[in-house]
């Protein structure tokens, strides 16, 4: 198991000196004089622009500023937003748990409900039921989230009055921040439907980032399903007269699983794309609406530093996957 | 496919025939899938729409009626019969928006899908055919592109190229284009080692021959079938960056670009918001239908259970 995690764990290392080079690139790829983009829209004398150039590495060879640029890296130093001056690692955590519950809920949702869909309509194959799910599946994989969280704004929001239209919780309650987490804090700060009201305002994104996920999740399901009850072992433990549930319990679905924690992994990436849509949308003070926002906003070293801390994040997310996947199937681990 | 078509009992058949016989075949296994049938109509429908816009539609997408502001549709009370659909905020027609939206959205998935795939076609046929490093080397790259999330990597490219259209399917079609070269480096990995290639490699085939002529056309099923399903992302995702602003500029009637346009009204207006985001869903369903019908008939192992 040792050597199995050694030799993930030096896979990485290309492709994140990969992403430090795309990140490297970023500032220097863009139309005008980076000096100048950094600097902000205010424009700088040729003195500050010498100044911040020398400051900013921008007068030395190419490979020396790009080692110049890992060395920071690894002392964590990302950079100063443009806007707020704060330091980018600063805000990148400060807005990461927000994020981070959503997806968390989010994928939850996607697996509570995707799992047993998926595996109801492999044992009922061909029923009204399996029909309908497959069919939903496949319309919840084509939506467009971002019209998506709109139409249940405009329902449960706008008609039925049921939720807030944005933010993480109401302004009226306050409470230290422990864990970043809006639910949990909620409860620990002990006030009277301070918890209600985060769940209230979690609700509707969640279910919108969780569609293309749970989508996804359910068909993946059913078709391990299927086709793992389609093996000689599951043949075989029928055979001895096993009762259904046993055999689709036992030899069935902790096979069919294999594949489907993949998909669920494989599902981080794709939720940080939707979180970018859903946080704009719903107002979610998270890193994909910080991150579109620094775009429009042209603040460099936030989108610089944001587009690799977020790609190592899916990169170490990825990781786990595979590790769990080799802790669940030997095969796998020992190849 | 090939194989199949070797083993039939009947002598000799013409070149013609055997693409006559395939295509039946092919026909036979997407039919049997009524949703791709279905998927299938609706994008050919879609195709018409798109062609003749300029026919069908009953008002200029960009004519702005200033006496009919925010119009509902016709079943409502304060609809009009000019306006089947409604008008948005600025007065334009919402049915020829939509209808002229459909050309855009086409547009868009051919030249991603092409520009995706060529790149990845070739990207894939060195990595597989020449191996080694060079394989080494182009497969870590196409890793690191898949390590972003798509839509955050193509808005950071879209933010260096600058937001409009053109560029939008630029980035787009770049984060695309890992998958097509993994699919044809696996595919030509699987195939460089049998007899076929052996044998046209003795008779003196060049590398590009090998390659293009004898290689690629048998890896061809799976490149079709994720070519269909991204020209179905790349609707999604052209329209997603629409909606934040990066995608196709206003006026365009570009369907995602129309929904951003349309986001300060839903509370007063539901049909700005509805019928666009609907337009989207129904056009990417459509051709993921197509994509479930393609892959039952041309994937081999599933033809047989």
């Amino acid at each position: 198991m040792f050597r199995f995690i050694l030799s993930k764990l030096l896979y990485l290392i290309p492709t994140f000196l990969g992403i430090t080079i795309i990140a490297f690139s970023f500032p220097r790829l863009l139309a005008g004089d980076p000096v100048l983009l950094m600097a902000g829209e205010r424009g700088v004398t040729p003195e500050r622009h010498a100044e911040l150039s020398a400051q900013l590495g921008f007068d030395r060879s190419l490979p020396v500023q790009y080692l110049e640029f890992l060395g920071r890296l690894l002392h964590g130093d990302f950079g100063n937003s443009l806007v707020t001056k704060k330091p980018v690692l600063t805000e990148f955590l400060a807005l990461f748990p927000a994020t981070l519950e959503l997806g968390f809920v989010a994928i939850v949702i996607a697996t509570l409900i995707g799992v047993p869909v998926g595996v109801l309509a492999a044992i009922k194959r061909g029923s009204w039921f399996d029909q309908i799910s497959m069919t939903s599946a496949l319309v919840g994989f084509s939506m467009p989230i971002f019209w998506w969280g709109l139409l249940l704004i405009i329902f449960f929001s706008g008609f039925l009055g049921w939720t807030p239209v944005s933010g993480r919780i109401s302004l009226m309650y306050y409470f230290p921040n422990v864990t970043g987490f809006m639910l949990i804090d909620s409860l620990l700060s002990g006030q009277k439907g301070a918890f209600a009201s985060a769940l209230s305002h979690l609700i509707l994104p969640s279910v919108v980032l969780a569609t293309i996920p749970l989508a996804v999740i359910a068909r993946q399901t059913r078709s391990a399903m299927l086709e793992v009850m389609g093996e000689d072992y599951v043949r075989t433990a029928r055979a001895k007269g096993m009762p259904q549930r046993r055999v689709i319990g036992v030899h069935a679905l902790r096979n069919a699983m294999i594949p489907v924690i993949t998909t669920i992994g494989l599902q981080i990436g794709v939720l940080m794309a939707g979180a970018i849509l859903t946080e704009t949308i719903f107002s979610w003070p998270g890193i994909g609406k910080w991150m579109i926002d620094s775009i429009s906003r042209r603040d460099y070293p936030v989108v610089q530093s944001g587009l690799l801390l977020t790609a190592a994040m899916v990169m170490i997310v990825n990781l786990l996957v595979d590790l769990t996947y080799g802790l669940i199937n030997p095969r796998i681990r020992n190849k | 496919m090939s194989d199949a078509i070797a083993k039939t009992p009947e002598g000799k058949l013409s070149d013609a025939a055997i693409r006559r016989r395939m295509l039946t075949e092919f026909w036979f296994y997407f039919s049997q899938n009524k949703g791709a049938v279905v998927g299938l109509v609706v994008f050919i429908l879609m195709v018409i729409i798109a062609l003749t816009a300029t026919l069908i539609a009953p008002h200029d997408p960009t004519m702005q009626y200033r006496d009919a502001l925010l119009l509902p549709p016709v079943w409502q009370e304060g609809g009009r019969a000019e306006f089947l659909l409604g008008t948005d905020p600025v007065g334009r027609d919402m049915l020829s928006r939509l209808i002229y939206g459909s050309q855009y959205s086409l547009f868009i998935g051919i030249v991603v899908v092409s520009i995706a795939l060529v790149g990845g076609i070739v990207i894939g046929l060195i990595a597989g055919f020449f191996g080694g490093w060079i394989d080494m080397v182009i497969m870590r790259v196409m890793d690191i592109i898949l390590a972003f999330p798509s839509l955050l990597l193509a808005l950071v490219l879209v933010a260096i190229l600058g937001p409009g259209l053109t560029n939008a399917m630029i980035a787009i079609a770049i984060v695309y284009q890992p998958h097509f070269a993994r699919l044809t480096r696996a595919a030509v990995m699987g195939e460089q080692k049998r007899d076929y290639v052996s044998a046209a490699r003795v008779a003196g085939a060049g590398n590009l021959r090998l390659m293009f002529r004898t290689i690629l056309p048998n890896c061809l099923a799976p490149l079709i079938v994720q070519a269909t399903l991204s020209f179905s992302s790349a609707v999604l995702d052209a329209a997603a960056l629409g909606f934040l602003g990066m995608g196709a500029q206003p006026p365009a009637a570009e369907w995602g670009t129309m929904l951003a346009e349309a986001r300060e009204f839903i509370q007063r207006a539901w049909w700005v918001v509805t019928f666009p985001g609907l337009a989207i869903l129904i056009s990417v369903l459509a051709i993921n239908l197509m994509g479930d019908g393609l892959r039952d008939a041309l994937d081999p192992k599933l033809k047989r259970s």
